[in-house]
């Protein structure tokens, strides 16, 4: 393999960690209205993702700066073509993040409200955009001969587009409702455990579709087969979840996000942006790619780092195993108004 | 089209905007991982009460102000693709390795850690946990140094060639890159600058509270620590300054004219530094001028009688090299930006100093307006940082990367102006509601102060906080 097609498979890898680990965080973030009956609840539910959100959202800043440094080809006429998409997925993302941190500081409930709200909408706004920013570039947008996209912001709401962005939207919720089950107790995880039926299987649906029309329309055999084991995955944490086996439904699921997100970037090989106007104007892993040289320095910069980053974060997911409950939350209430927090 | 939707200005209001705010949060980061860290590790040590209060209350500061730098940062890296895609094609190869190492090796681990110090209090052994915030504070400083090189190769470009037929800058050696002359002096600058903003925190903090006598135990050491840190960091920001002037000169000659809006090239007494100017609007003739004879020349080339070039010949040069067009920054912005930076950095090493001097022995001065002067030095140290870059980015113009490329040639050819309109609409909408937010929550987490509500566990200090909740 040469090194552009290594590092458009960093990328791809790259994009699978950021939507499998800030998926769930997603999920979880939309889960509030109908998993948290009160306040204590939605601080369960938040709690269950306060240490890691943000070193999952990182893995986007590590995306999008790899995908500059590897493919500026790419970068640039992805995030300049998708500009009010992404946008307003910067929006949210903005909201999600300043709430966690701010929702606790005041006691007040009408404070608490407005922050909830806004947890929600900064969830559900990047979990359907980038289901569509993603089916957009997997099918192709029109380019110029210069390859800056022509079309306009409504011309990335096609009817495939906006069923992957419904697809990762049910796929990030059933993700997030799986792992809210797996990290707490009591009736939360009931209750999540429960949602995560209708949730998943609606999300199967969605995803059974999107997967057919991604392959026939766009796949390769690579991507038909791992669209298949996706699909097969995702029916897999069903069942667990059915079960009642929470490390195993959790663990398919993610699975399920990371072979959907494998498949788009297996039908996109060996473009990185088809051009939908002219073949001629498309962006590809040979035309889009960095130097060698730069390449170079950036694989050896992944080979030392990703061991070690992987590492420390896998520990720091340790240490935060223990389940969470209500008696949790309650037990550290009256420190919260303290130093701290 | 209409000139209000013209998306060069547009962008460029927009990307001066956010990455100002950005760097609202930023020094507060950079300064207060390392102040915490500093005060946890006293506490850990020594084991006295004192030392965790601080902990914890500007561990809480610093939290607030933290959620802030990461929300506005993802702005700023994805507003090169967004608004200047092409800048982007043509130094993708070159710049983009930088920001991903800062990803990769810095962010990461500041995330990870930050998460582990906040919830971890009761979960990790006491020196484990201390190793958290030190990680995070390495972290911080680790990602300034990425893109500030990052930066350094719009100042002053190296290491790289050009592929005509690409049309893009190629990057031909990775540690050269990194070690621009301007990135070496620019980042021990600018860290310094960090943590004489983190010290204006906490002389401000401290002088708010000490005002009102009242939390004495913690508020009289965070006083002198800040002063102390104020007059540290001050004289290694203004040692850094002066190497940085001469790197600066050496690349970009016009900014350095600019900066003393010295249009005629002088030499010795004549390159002088003028304190104060007051000129024609255009800033061509002066009408009034306090002037340092000398220091200019100094400055610039470290020996008195060096030849500083001006304007007007700079420019002649640059229309032979680069052809027709005008090349000089807007020169009353560099002129007072450049003067702000430096007074209110002295400013402040000589409050801190007569500071010091005034709490000797703990002595505490009367004087209402000693204290009331004292709560300045967080704004105003936190104002020459700013003012500092707005000279660097303004001073570089017209030039998006020094002598390659045009600001006018980065922006997204495919974006309208009607686009970057919403953008800015919508990044001054949030950014402005958030500030009013983040303001109100620092000052109140300020007035509350260390010991409002020791933690009932707090009397033996064997005892670690429980576990700190969202
Ligand atoms: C508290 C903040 C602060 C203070 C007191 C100073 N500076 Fe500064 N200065 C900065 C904060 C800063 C900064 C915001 O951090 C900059 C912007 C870019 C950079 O690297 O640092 C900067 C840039 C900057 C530059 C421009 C570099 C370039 O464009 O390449 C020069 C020449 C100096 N400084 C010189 C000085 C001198 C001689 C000072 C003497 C006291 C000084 N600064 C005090
Ligand atoms: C955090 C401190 C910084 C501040 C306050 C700052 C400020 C500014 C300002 C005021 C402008 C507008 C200048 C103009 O258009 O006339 C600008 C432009 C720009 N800066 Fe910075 N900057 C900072 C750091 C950086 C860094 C670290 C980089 C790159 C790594 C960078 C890259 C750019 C780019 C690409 C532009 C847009 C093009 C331009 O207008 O020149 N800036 N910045
Ligand atoms: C215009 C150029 C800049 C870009 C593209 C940029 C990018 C970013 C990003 C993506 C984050 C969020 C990181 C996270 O989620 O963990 C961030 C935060 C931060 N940035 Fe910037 N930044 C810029 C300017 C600067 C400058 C000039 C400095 C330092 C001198 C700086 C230092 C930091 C620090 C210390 C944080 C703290 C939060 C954190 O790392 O998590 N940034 N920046």
């Amino acid at each position: 393999m040469d090194l552009p097609t290594l590092w458009f498979w960093i990328i791809g890898a790259l994009f699978v960690g950021y939507f499998v680990l800030d998926g769930f965080d997603f999920g979880v973030g939309m889960s509030l209205p109908f998993l948290g009956r009160d306040d204590t609840d939605r601080r369960v539910l938040i709690n269950t993702i306060g240490p890691i959100w943000d070193l999952n959202e990182t893995w986007l800043i590590v995306a999008g700066a790899s995908l500059f440094a590897a493919f500026p080809e790419w970068y640039a006429t992805m995030f300049s073509g998708f500009y009010l998409a992404l946008l307003l997925i910067l929006l949210a993302l903005i909201l999600r993040g300043v709430s966690f941190e701010y929702r606790h500081q005041r006691p007040e409930a009408s404070w608490k409200r407005r922050f909830d709200t806004m947890i929600v909408i900064g969830s559900v706004v990047p979990a359907f955009l980038w289901g569509v920013a993603f089916a957009n570039v997997v099918r192709g947008v029109p380019l110029d001969a210069d390859h800056d996209y022509i079309g306009t912001f409504v011309g990335l709401l096609n009817p495939y587009a906006l069923l992957g962005g419904l697809t990762t939207l049910l796929l990030f919720f059933t993700h997030g409702l799986v792992f809210v089950a797996l990290k707490t107790e009591g009736g939360i995880r009931d209750r999540a455990r429960r949602l995560a039926m209708p949730a998943g299987l609606v999300a199967i649906i969605a995803a059974a579709v999107f997967l057919a029309w991604t392959t026939l329309a766009y796949g390769s055999p690579l991507s038909a087969v791992i669209a298949v084991a996706a699909a097969a995955l995702l029916i897999g944490s069903a069942v667990a979840n059915l079960r009642g086996k929470e490390g195993w439904a959790f663990g398919l699921m993610a699975a399920t996000t990371a072979l959907a997100v494998a498949t788009l970037f297996a039908s996109l090989f060996p473009d990185v942006m088809p051009a939908s106007n002219n073949a001629a104007y498309s962006l590809t892993i040979e035309n889009a790619a960095s130097t060698p040289y730069t390449l170079g320095v950036m694989s050896w910069t992944a080979l030392f780092a990703l061991p070690v980053i992987l590492l420390y974060q896998g520990w720091s997911y340790w240490v935060f195993r223990k389940r969470i409950g209500r008696s949790f939350i309650e037990g550290a209430g009256a420190s919260t108004a303290g130093a701290l927090h | 089209m209409n000139d209000w939707l013209d998306p060069l200005l547009l962008s460029r209001w927009q990307f001066g905007l956010t990455t100002i705010y950005h760097f609202l949060f930023v020094p507060l980061t950079i300064g207060m991982a390392f102040t915490v860290a500093v005060f946890q590790t006293w506490w850990v040590r020594t084991g006295q009460l004192a030392y965790r209060r601080l902990t914890h209350f500007f561990g809480t500061i610093f939290l607030i102000n933290f959620a802030m730098g990461v929300v506005t940062g993802i702005v700023q890296e994805f507003q090169f693709g967004m608004n200047w895609s092409d800048y982007s094609r043509f130094v993708g190869d070159v710049f983009g390795a930088p920001l991903a190492f800062e990803g990769i090796v810095a962010f990461f681990l500041e995330a990870t850690f930050i998460g582990l110090w906040i919830f971890g209090w009761d979960k990790l052994p006491r020196l484990v946990h201390l190793a958290t915030i030190w990680l995070v504070s390495l972290g911080s400083i680790a990602s300034a140094y990425f893109i500030i090189a990052a930066n350094a190769f719009m100042q002053n470009p190296i290491a790289f060639r050009i592929n005509e037929a690409k049309g893009r800058a190629e990057l031909t050696s990775i540690g050269e890159l990194l070690w621009n002359p301007i990135a070496r002096a620019a980042f021990p600058h600018t860290i310094f600058a960090c943590f004489m903003v983190s010290a204006g925190l906490i002389i401000s903090v401290a002088a708010w509270h000490l005002a009102r006598r009242q939390n004495l135990d913690t508020m009289r050491p965070a006083l002198r620590f800040g002063l102390w840190m104020m007059v540290i960091a001050g004289i290694g920001t203004t040692v850094m300054g002066d190497q940085l002037s001469l790197a600066m000169v050496e690349a970009q000659p016009m900014k350095m004219a600019a900066a003393e809006a010295l249009y005629n090239t002088a030499t010795g007494a004549d390159a002088s530094f003028s304190l104060f100017t007051l000129g024609t609007p255009d800033g061509v003739h002066e009408l009034f001028s306090i002037r340092i004879p000398y220091l200019l020349s100094f400055l610039s080339t470290h020996s008195l009688d060096g030849t500083v070039e001006g304007i007007n010949d700079l420019q002649a040069q640059y229309v032979q090299l680069y052809g027709p067009g005008d090349y000089t920054p807007i020169i009353w912005i560099t002129y007072w930006s450049f003067r702000w930076m430096i007074l209110l950095g002295v400013l402040h090493i000589l409050v801190a100093v007569a500071g010091l001097w005034l709490t000797r022995g703990g002595r505490a001065p009367r004087n209402a307006w000693v204290w009331r002067a004292a709560v300045w030095s967080f704004p105003l140290s936190l104002a020459a940082m700013i003012v500092g870059w707005v000279f660097t980015e303004m001073g570089r113009q017209p030039w998006l990367v020094f002598g390659l490329l045009k600001t006018a040639d980065g922006v997204s050819p495919g974006v309208s102006g009607l686009e970057v309109l919403i953008s800015l609409a919508a990044f001054t909408l949030i950014y402005g509601s958030l500030a009013v937010v983040e303001f109100r929550l620092i000052i109140k987490a300020v007035k509350k102060g260390p010991d409002a509500s020791p933690p009932a566990d707090e009397e033996s200090s064997d005892v670690r906080r429980p576990a700190t909740v969202y």
